[in-house]
């Protein structure tokens, strides 16, 4: 019973009213801006913690690209040289081949070249030889024909084989 | 509670016999009424006392102001007008009526009424109680918490602006703040709701706590231990979690689903019966005893100082009795820090139980 006498209006009314107002005070001018605070900060650490693990990131995809554009620059530059070479032997074979059949073109011409002198010359000879033998034919048959008889008997004889074919 | 019948009869034992030795504190009985007299809120502050070498009793302490309301409405004075007697001998005259203090409370006597006169279970005959708002010691220390709140809270609060991390006094209360949203308001109440509850939840922890450690302080506050205190403090709780329970909660308290109809109205009278009875008065009960006995020991231990003399001599006594208040004291610390805790957890708790929406009975 003693608990209930003691039991005081008064102090109760003292105390919801003091309480009332802490909490009314405090709320609005500690707590609020306190917690805003608080949870500002913690949201700011979350914020850049997520920032760095996102560089992080980028700066692997960087690296990541930056080694591909190396590994194709590289590869760029080998298929370059390749064909660089391919074409270089391929120019030096095409010449090749070209040089081969100009000169046999040339070797072909020279051939025929010297095929028509030789036959030209082998006429010439000819010509020389029959217009020879036609003069030497010619002196013989003067110096034959010199002489009566002898003229007589190379009729004679001419017209023996005549008579023959 | 039947420590506090003890004191009460002993009180009344003892009653005129504490000014005829110049209220030295040294029997068994008047060291119980010294302890009963801690544990009651008070009109003036009293520090200590002494007998000065002219054999005169002097109090040391600073008196406290009055504010009364009587038959003919507001008086106010201060409590000095006393002369600290608290057995109603001393009379105060203001606006034609008569005021005295017993027990630590304030009397108006009857209008023709000079003295006091008592019945034989020592209650004033012709005197009857007013109501009483004094700054009494216990609203002194309440005033003294709110002020340390407002100074440490504040300079908090505005530390922010400068930077985001707090110098000074707030790098001690700003964990204390993250815990009790963390720890306590968090986890009872839930990630959705609990921000608006927090204002409630700082305030009474710090509000508890404080006096808590106050009362460990020579000066000897009694707040906590005061039941007008732990009544509001639990209503206050009572009222919060009542105004803002959600549907599922009163459907739940009053409707209980999935239970035979005949059970429900049985189970809605027990609810009820639990959340406005017994839960508030779980609270006020657990911090008014805690601390109530916790003073009760301590200054209990502390006057083996004197009970033991006879047996283990001045040195003896004051040794054993220095190294268990200690040790108590010690606990005490504790059971400050683990009540304030436990106030604002179980508040937590009946808040998070009032405001919990129940996902199953949506979903289908």
């Amino acid at each position: 019973m003693d608990i209930f006498n003691d039991f005081s209006i008064g102090l109760f009314a003292m105390q919801a009213f003091i309480l009332i107002v802490l909490i009314f005070l405090l709320g609005k001018f500690a707590w609020k801006p306190i917690l805003n605070a608080i949870e500002g900060r913690e949201e700011g650490i979350k914020d850049a913690l997520e920032a760095a693990e996102n560089a992080k990131k980028e700066m692997q995809n960087l690296q990541a690209d930056n080694d591909r554009l190396l590994k194709e620059a590289r590869a760029e530059r080998e298929a370059m040289l390749k064909e660089a070479r391919e074409i270089k032997d391929k120019m030096i074979s095409d010449s090749k081949e070209q040089a081969q059949v100009e000169g046999d073109k040339i070797i072909k011409q020279a051939q025929a070249a010297i095929e028509g002198e030789k036959k030209a010359a082998l006429a010439d000879i000819k010509n020389q030889v029959g217009s020879l033998s036609v003069e030497i034919a010619e002196k013989v048959i003067k110096e034959q024909l010199s002489d009566k008889d002898k003229q007589l008997k190379l009729v004679e004889g001419l017209l023996g084989d005549i008579k023959l074919n | 509670m039947s420590s506090f019948q003890g004191f009460s009869i002993s009180e009344k034992e003892k009653e005129g016999h504490s000014q005829e030795d110049n209220g030295h504190v040294d029997t068994k009985e008047e060291i119980g009424d010294y302890i009963a007299h801690h544990l009651k809120d008070a009109h003036d502050f009293h520090l200590f006392s002494y007998t000065s070498d002219s054999g005169e009793r002097k109090h040391v302490g600073f008196s406290l102001p009055v504010i009364i309301w009587s038959s003919k409405g507001l008086v106010s004075f201060m409590s000095s007008e006393f002369h600290h007697d608290d057995a109603g001998h001393t009379i105060v005259d203001k606006k034609g009526l008569k005021f005295t203090k017993i027990h630590s409370k304030i009397y108006e006597l009857d209008a023709n009424a000079t003295a006091v006169s008592f019945d034989e279970e020592h209650h004033a005959t012709n005197a009857h109680k007013v109501l009483d708002f004094s700054i009494t010691k216990s609203v002194f220390g309440i005033l003294i918490a709110g002020l340390l709140m407002f100074l440490g809270f504040f300079s908090l609060a505005k530390g922010y602006k400068k930077g985001a991390i707090p110098t000074g006094i707030g790098r001690v209360l700003e964990p204390l703040v993250i815990y009790v949203r963390d720890e306590i308001a968090r986890p009872n109440i839930g990630e959705k709701k609990y921000k608006k509850f927090m204002p409630y939840l700082l305030t009474v922890f710090f509000f508890i706590w404080i006096l808590n450690l106050i009362g460990l302080t020579p000066l000897g506050f009694n707040v906590t231990g005061q039941i007008a205190i732990t009544v509001c403090l639990a209503l206050f709780t009572l009222v919060i979690y009542m105004t803002n329970g959600s549907k599922d909660f009163w459907a739940h308290t009053l409707w209980m689903p999935g239970v035979p109809y005949i059970l429900r109205p049985v189970l809605a009278f027990l609810e009820l019966v639990g959340f406005i009875l017994i839960k508030p008065f779980s609270l006020l009960v657990r911090l008014f005893a805690n601390i109530t006995a916790g003073h009760s020991v301590v200054m209990g231990i502390a006057a083996l100082m004197i009970l033991l003399k006879a047996q283990f001599g001045t040195a003896g006594a004051t040794g054993i009795s220095f190294f268990l208040t200690l040790f108590l004291m010690v606990i005490e610390v504790l059971v400050a820090f683990l009540q304030a805790f436990i106030f604002t957890m179980l508040s937590a708790l009946f808040i998070g139980m009032a405001v919990e929406e129940h996902d199953h009975t949506h979903d289908h």
